[in-house]
C-alpha cells in the first residue's frame, strides 16, 4: 500500500508528510517529524498527554489519523515558546508543577487552549477543562496553581 | 491479509458506493467520524486492516440546522461545537447535557452524537437522551435515504441496523414546542470522566395548567441497548408530575432494565439508580418545560 501523502501546517510552519493509513497523528508527529515534545501516555484518549491543536480545537493526538490533518493547522507543545517561555510554561517551573514531566507538555497545551477562550476562568473551570490530564505525580494542587498565576500573568503582564 | 486504507470522499454518494463496493467485493470498510472509539479499537480489540472512510469532508454531515419543525445535527459534528451553540442548547438542553459528559474535553473536541450512536454502546451517554427527544436517524445507502427511531436503531451490544453500503447522515429531532423540554442525568461514581453506571433522559410536554400532556424516557446501560420506556412515559402523562406519578415512572424504568454486575455497579444498584435518575430528569424537564411555557 503507497504511503498517504499530507500537506498541513505545523507551529505555523508548512509541512508535508508521508504516513500509512492507520498511523496516528501522534505518531506521526514523533516518528516522523521528530516533534516529541507530545507525549504518548495512554494512546486511548485518556490521559491527555497528546493534546494538541487541530485547527484551533484541543484534541488527543492519539485519536486523529495523520491523514486527517490534511489541509489542516496543528499545534504543538514546540510551538508554544516564543524567544522567551510561554507564561504558562513559566509558571508551570515557579509552582513545581512538574515532577516527572510526562504529563507537562499536553497540560500546557490544554491550559492554553483554556485560557485563549476564557480568560479568566475559575478552579472548578479549570479542573473541568483538564479532567482529561492526568498527572500521577502532583496532585493536581500545583497545576491548577500555575495555571490561575499564568491567566493572572497573561492578563497583567508584569 | 489487507491493507489498511484512507479514504475521505466529498459527496454522499461516494460514501455510498464505496462502502458498497467493499461489502460486494468481501472487503472491509468502516465509516469514521470522530474516531475517539474507532482509533482506540484499531489499536486494540479489532486490528484487521480494512478502509477507513471519513466522512467529514462532506456537506451533509456537517450541517446543524435549527427549523421550525425540526433540528438536523449533522452526524460529524463533534459535541464540543454542539455544546457552544447557544441556541442548540436552549431548545434541547437535556440532549446536549448528556452529549457534553462524553469524555474530556479533548474527547469533546472529536467525538459526534453520531459516532456514539452508531458505535451502541450499553452506556453511550446520548442515546437515551436522544431516545427522550425522539431523534430519528437519518441513513443513507444504495437503496437510498431511510429513516428510523433511535430505539429501534440500536441492536445489541456494539450492533447498529446499518446494512451494507450504509452510514449515519445524522439526527433529525422534533423542535420542542412551548412546554416541552429535556433532561439527561448519569450516574458515575466521580465527577468526571468516567462510563455511566446508569443514565436516564426525559422529555417533559406541560399544558397551560402544568398538566403533563406528553413524556418521553429513554434509560441507558441498565440493558444490552439503550431503551425508551413506555410505561414510565404513561406514568407521567396525565399527571402533575407528583411524588406518586414520578415514583410510579421510576418503579416502570426499573422493570424495564435487565442490567448486569459489574465493576461500576451491581445489577441490584443499577435497577434503584435508574429510578432515581428518571424521577430526578423528570423533575428537571418540567422546570425547564414550565419556564418555556407560552
Amino acid at each position: 500500500m503507497p504511503r498517504i501523502q499530507v500537506e498541513t501546517t505545523i507551529n505555523g510552519q508548512s509541512q508535508e508528510f508521508l504516513c500509512d493509513a492507520n498511523q496516528s497523528l501522534l505518531d506521526v508527529l514523533r516518528d516522523e517529524l521528530g516533534l516529541t515534545g507530545t507525549k504518548e501516555g495512554c494512546a486511548t484518549g485518556d490521559c491527555g498527554a497528546c493534546s494538541v491543536l487541530v485547527d484551533d480545537r484541543l484534541v488527543c493526538a492519539c485519536l486523529v489519523l495523520g491523514a486527517e490533518a490534511q489541509g489542516k493547522t496543528v499545534q504543538t507543545i514546540e510551538g508554544i515558546a516564543g524567544e522567551e517561555l510561554h507564561p504558562l510554561q513559566q509558571k508551570f517551573l515557579e509552582h513545581a508543577a512538574l515532577q516527572c514531566g510526562i504529563c507537562t507538555p499536553g497540560f500546557i497545551v490544554a491550559a492554553k487552549a483554556l485560557l485563549e477562550k476564557n480568560p479568566d476562568p475559575d478552579e472548578t473551570t479549570i479542573r473541568y477543562w483538564l479532567a482529561g490530564n492526568l498527572c500521577r505525580c502532583t496532585g493536581y494542587d500545583k497545576i491548577i496553581r500555575a495555571v490561575q498565576d499564568a491567566a493572572k500573568e497573561l492578563a497583567h503582564p508584569a | 491479509m489487507g491493507a489498511y486504507a484512507y479514504l475521505a470522499p466529498e459527496t454522499v454518494d461516494e460514501v455510498v458506493s464505496v462502502l458498497a463496493e467493499h461489502a460486494a467485493d468481501g472487503q472491509r470498510a468502516q465509516v469514521l467520524a470522530g474516531g475517539t472509539d474507532l482509533l482506540v479499537q484499531m489499536r486494540s480489540a479489532d486490528k484487521t486492516p480494512r478502509t477507513i472512510v471519513d466522512i467529514k469532508k462532506l456537506e451533509e454531515t456537517n450541517r446543524l440546522e435549527i427549523g421550525d419543525e425540526q433540528v438536523f445535527i449533522g452526524s460529524a459534528i463533534p459535541s464540543a461545537v454542539l455544546y457552544e451553540n447557544e441556541a442548540l442548547k436552549s431548545i434541547l438542553p437535556g440532549l446536549l447535557e448528556a452529549s457534553d459528559l462524553i469524555g474530556s474535553t479533548q474527547v469533546q473536541g472529536r467525538a459526534t452524537m453520531g459516532g456514539n450512536l452508531c458505535n451502541a454502546s450499553p452506556a453511550g451517554d446520548s442515546i437515551p437522551a436522544m431516545i427522550a427527544v425522539a431523534a430519528v436517524c437519518e441513513i443513507v445507502g444504495p437503496a437510498g435515504p431511510r429513516q428510523m427511531q433511535v430505539e429501534e436503531f440500536v441492536t445489541g451490544v456494539g450492533k447498529n441496523a446499518l446494512v451494507d453500503g450504509e452510514f449515519l447522515l445524522g439526527l433529525s429531532i422534533p423542535r420542542p414546542g412551548p412546554g416541552t423540554a429535556d433532561a439527561y442525568l448519569r450516574f458515575i461514581p466521580r465527577t468526571e470522566m468516567d462510563i455511566a453506571v446508569a443514565g436516564a433522559g426525559v422529555s417533559i410536554s406541560l399544558d397551560s395548567d402544568g398538566l403533563c400532556t406528553a413524556a418521553r424516557v429513554g434509560i441507558g446501560a441498565v440493558a444490552p441497548t439503550a431503551l425508551l420506556v413506555p410505561d414510565a412515559a404513561a406514568a407521567l402523562i396525565g399527571s402533575h408530575l407528583d411524588d406518586d406519578a414520578l415514583r410510579a415512572a421510576g418503579e416502570a424504568c426499573s422493570a424495564a432494565a435487565s442490567p448486569i454486575s459489574d465493576k461500576r455497579g451491581t445489577a441490584e444498584y443499577r435497577l434503584k439508580v435508574v429510578a432515581v435518575l428518571c424521577r430526578r430528569a423528570a423533575a428537571i424537564a418540567q422546570q425547564r418545560a414550565s419556564a418555556t411555557k407560552e
